[in-house]
């Protein structure tokens, strides 16, 4: 069956996995164009929705696999989308520039030395090891296991900042970790 | 939102105010131009001729920080006409839906009696002792209902009784009239009474208005009550819970709706459960506080629920280790500082997070995609204020404000030297290189899907937080002598080495332990610990598959793109997505059928009573019960009461009113350019949270109102549109637009580069000279505003001043939320 991508989309609504459906355009939408002859790119669609404000729009974006990696070649707002309709406003319209392809993406994990003028790069490990350390070590010196004699069980010199550009699930989590480790300096952007 | 983006076209009248959705949400201002074209009117109130003025039938302009005082003239214009044409209102829905029929306490005395205050005001503490956890039940409290002897709110359904909430309303408001309003807002009284004459004329039974706002409502000294005054005013004209109606707080982050659900603030934990106290020092006194009481059998009081919700979210937190006997582990949770003395909690918001950040006591900030350097209030305040951290960590696409503020252009390298932060800068993948969902503005939950790789080792934040818990554990599993480690040790945290956002979203939604089958609806949560949910509010959300077999993931509804419009095709679209809670689409929407369940709407329905078959068409029916004719629940389950709130009562510990009055009273923004409130000798709200009351300006020096906005190629503090080159290049530059009048009095050109300063520090920015503002006529007084653009910082493709350097540290007493859109400057050509 060949899909064009409007068919899939409403495809994915009535039912058809949409996960699945991945794998399908690329293989298929490959093998013939409508003039007949073949295209070798393998580009797949898949939904998503704004990060930008909170109307909630639908796009599509395209992307195929350079190098070993998945990039992205166009997004465009999706026709189905109840709120949108196809629509975008500028932000939209410029949601590429997002991806990868922006040199200005962070690429690796970044570090400043108290004192220091500029920034080294490091690798994951190391950094998750001494952030790990920094919390508990702030958290254990500045526990404040109770308040007048009731148990308190918090720490009032870590603060968390941040969830409005999330997703829910790492919302969820963050609110999770930061409670266990007795945050109570916990906001997000709905402050300000 | 009350409503949905795509219900506006429903509507017959909208009222946008303080927010501009033409400019900042206008892929679904779509939704507006379709109920234009249906025959709607667009009322547009804004200090600026913005982009959605420009599309109004009727705009009038308002000077910021007065809106209760034009909403309040609105509610009077409102009340004076339903003693002429009460056919033209629903007094139906006014009298059996709202609490204008209670009798408050007859000893209550409002702004009307006491020149801008409210009785039950305490010199000593500094605030209305009436509104305290311990006040509720004391029948002296002036801001209480009056009780029969079966403790039920007694009622005058003649609405004549002098302390019924209607007569109080219309005592409180008086005031309000057409001359106040334009020497209070400086809105021409005609233009004013335009907007109040064409938007009431949804108060008709049958039609339905809308009222649209943004930040320009909460982003002040009285936000709250801001927000108050739309809901009485939308309650009066019975638009909560219809197609068409309700109030749309229109959200600027894609998530800042789901992260509020999540409880990412000081104040709540998941699913908006307050956060526990440190008195409360059992599961059960906590409870007590959180869960309101009713005796009325007619008042379902959905609250009365928390402890299933509390107790299914410690399940899924602490799993095997919560059981009855150890109070399901809510020892572990942290308990904030409890202040008797004002009845309140330690403030830990944000502006006090800051302070408290300045002089030390923060020693560690984690920062996930904020970037306060530019965000917050007070900019330079939080940049010093960055500088006493001992370690800071962001998570971010790019290089921002707050991650290099230690670098900023001002500083001299001894400067930088002398700044002893350790900073930690985290690669992050974007929305589309990653599987999860977010909630819009309308509450809808929708999936993505990882659609792009990251570049270099950037990775979600969710692995992130994965790596760095494991990382944690296994630090504390080493250190048997840390504090409160079983807190952390025994936390559910099984996700692997990479998370699956499915497994969260399922933990979300929880289980029923005993068959470890996905719960499908929050009913169905227990308080006895055989279920968890990590948020009530989201249960329901995912499900098992064969409870939802056709979504594109089975089971997982936020993924769901049935492009059906919904019941009765009114544009609901219940099949797509998921809408908490329960894909319950309009909210109160048991107030928009009449008693016997037939919708004032024939043409819109929401709901119907299928009085065959004894249940609910349509949407998901708010609570379920039968219509009140045959014996149902009021409307507004969420209300101890069971009604629309005109007057907000004290009605217990977790159902207090306002800490500034349980009535909207207009009051100047804490810098003023005038030298007298017009409505009272109470110049601003006597509960204001001030931490820097040096940095108060004056109009003698700084004379012209200033306020911030957006616009459409740049979002919020900037990080993700000026590092895009499209969006830069449509709009390069920070600008400051003033009106022609203003700029001929201090000789600028447009175009011309102009310092704006005031008592918290200066920005440079390009003027831009336009009609869209006009001075405004205060009772012989000219006052001029402008409005600063306040996307730009310092870090960046494109780099420019902050307008939030401006700003002042002091925020809404309910809230904490900073004063950002009404403050004071003076103007010169750099």
């Amino acid at each position: 069956m060949e899909l064009s991508r409007r068919d899939f989309l409403k495809a994915g609504g009535a039912g058809i996995g949409g996960i699945a459906i991945w794998q399908a355009l690329g293989s298929k939408k490959a093998s013939a164009s409508p003039k007949g002859f073949t295209l070798t790119k393998q580009i797949g669609e898949k939904t998503t929705i704004c990060p930008f404000d909170g109307s909630g729009c639908g796009f599509i974006v395209a992307s195929e696999e350079q190098r070993g990696k998945l990039k992205v070649v166009n997004i465009e707002g999706d026709p189905e989308h109840p709120i949108n309709n196809g629509a975008g406003c500028a932000k939209g319209a410029a949601l590429r520039q997002l991806s990868a392809d922006n040199p200005r993406r962070l690429s690796k994990v970044k570090y400043r030395a108290p004192g220091s003028t500029d920034w080294v790069e490091k690798d994951w490990d190391w950094a998750i090891e001494k952030i790990a350390e920094k919390i508990k070590a702030t958290r254990d010196a500045n526990w404040i296991a109770t308040d007048e004699d009731k148990p308190a069980n918090r720490t009032e010199a870590i603060a968390c900042l941040g969830g409005a550009a999330l997703d829910n699930e790492e919302c969820y989590l963050l609110s999770k970790m930061a409670r266990s480790l007795g945050i109570v300096y916990l906001e997000h952007q709905a402050r300000i | 939102m009350t409503n949905q983006w795509t219900d506006i076209a429903n509507s017959d009248r909208i009222l946008v105010i303080a927010g501009n959705p033409a400019e900042n949400h206008p892929a679904a201002y779509g939704h507006i131009t379709k109920a234009i074209e249906k025959g709607a009117k667009l009322i547009v109130v804004d200090p600026r001729f913005t982009r959605s003025a420009a599309k109004a039938h009727v705009y009038c302009p308002i000077r910021s920080g007065t809106d209760v005082a034009f909403i309040g003239g609105v509610i009077k214009y409102v009340l004076d006409d339903m003693d002429v044409n009460p056919g033209n209102y629903n007094m139906t829905y006014v009298t059996e839906y709202t609490n204008a029929s209670l009798l408050i306490n007859p000893n209550f005395k409002g702004p009307a009696d006491l020149d801008g205050m409210f009785s039950g005001w305490d010199s000593t503490s500094k605030r209305y002792i009436n509104n305290a956890t311990h006040k509720y039940n004391d029948a002296n409290s002036t801001w209480r209902y009056q009780m029969d002897e079966s403790g039920i709110p007694k009622k005058d359904k003649t609405l004549k009784d002098p302390n019924c909430a209607f007569q109080i309303l219309k005592k409180q408001f008086a005031r309000y009239t057409p001359e106040m309003v334009s020497k209070t807002c400086g809105s021409p009284q005609e233009k004013f009474l335009e907007v109040a004459r064409t938007f009431s004329e949804c108060g008709a039974v049958g039609k339905s208005g809308t009222l649209m706002y943004a930040m320009g409502a909460t982003q002040h000294t009285n936000g709250a009550q801001i927000i108050r005054s739309y809901a009485i005013l939308q309650l009066l004209l019975a638009n909560i819970g219809v197609c068409g109606g309700g109030i749309q707080a229109m959200r600027g982050e894609s998530n800042v709706q789901g992260s509020t659900d999540m409880g990412l603030l000081s104040h709540i934990m998941t699913g908006y459960n307050p956060t526990p106290r440190h008195t409360e020092d059992t599961l059960q006194k906590y409870i007590t506080r959180i869960t309101p009481k009713s005796s009325d059998p007619l008042s379902l009081n959905w609250w009365k629920n928390s402890d299933k919700y509390v107790v299914s979210m410690l399940k899924s937190w602490w799993g095997d280790a919560a059981t009855k006997d150890n109070d399901f582990r809510y020892n572990y949770l942290p308990k904030v500082h409890y202040k008797p003395e004002v009845d309140g909690d330690e403030n830990y918001t944000h502006i006090a997070l800051f302070e408290a950040m300045e002089k030390g006591k923060v020693k560690g900030l984690m920062c996930w995609g904020q970037n306060p350097a530019v965000g917050g209030p007070n900019a330079n305040q939080e940049r010093r204020a960055l500088a006493n951290l001992d370690w800071l960590v962001c998570s971010d696409l790019w290089e921002t404000e707050t991650s290099i503020f230690w670098k900023r252009p001002e500083l001299s390298s001894a400067e930088i030297q002398a700044i002893n932060t350790e900073v930690f800068l985290l690669p992050a993948a974007g929305s589309f290189e990653k599987e999860g969902s977010v909630t819009n503005s309308a509450r809808w939950m929708q999936w993505r899907y990882k659609c792009a790789d990251s570049p270099g080792e950037a990775i979600p934040d969710l692995d992130m937080m994965n790596e760095l818990m494991l990382k944690i554990r296994e630090l504390y599993a080493a250190d048997a002598s840390a504090p409160n480690r079983d807190a952390i040790l025994n936390l559910t945290w099984n996700y692997g080495t990479h998370v699956d956002p499915n497994q969260v979203a399922k933990e979300v939604n929880g289980y029923d332990l005993p068959t470890g089958k996905l719960v499908n609806g929050f009913a169905n949560l227990k308080n006895d610990g055989t279920t968890s949910c990590g948020n009530w509010v989201y249960c329901a959300s995912y499900v098992e598959p064969a409870d939802e077999p056709t979504a594109p993931i089975p089971g997982n509804r936020a993924s769901r793109r049935n492009p059906d419009d919904g019941p009765y095709n009114v544009g609901l679209f219940s099949k797509w997505a998921w809408c908490w809670p329960m894909n319950r689409r309009i909210v109160y929407n048991r107030a928009s059928v009449d008693l016997k369940g037939e919708p004032w709407d024939k043409e819109h329905p929401v709901i119907k009573w299928d009085s065959v078959n004894a249940k609910w068409l349509g949407d998901v029916a708010d609570g379920g019960a039968k219509p009140m004719a045959e014996g149902g629940t009021y409307p507004f389950i969420m209300r101890s009461e069971g009604f629309g709130c005109l007057f907000a009562p004290v009605n217990g510990p977790r159902e207090l009113s306002l800490v500034d009055g349980p009535l909207p009273e207009h009051y100047e923004p804490w810098e003023s350019p005038l030298d007298a409130n017009p409505l009272s000798g109470t110049m601003i709200s006597p509960v204001i949270k001030i931490w820097r009351p040096q940095e108060q300006g004056t109009p003698d020096r700084y004379p012209i109102v200033a306020t911030t906005y957006r616009v459409v190629e740049h979002w919020q503090a900037g990080q993700m549109t000026r590092n895009l080159p499209w969006l830069v290049e449509q709009m390069p530059e920070m600008f400051v637009e003033l009106s022609e009048e203003l700029a001929t009095l201090k000789g600028i050109a447009n175009g011309d580069k102009i310092v704006i300063e005031n008592a918290r520090g200066n920005v440079k920015a390009v003027a831009m000279v336009t009609k869209r503002f006009k001075p405004f006529h205060l009772n012989g007084t000219v006052v001029h505003q402008i409005g600063m653009t306040w996307h730009w910082g310092y870090a960046g493709l494109s780099t420019g001043d902050s307008a939030n350097v401006l700003t002042p540290s002091v925020g809404d007493p309910n809230t904490t939320i900073p004063e950002y859109k009404a403050f004071l400057v003076n103007i010169r050509k750099a």
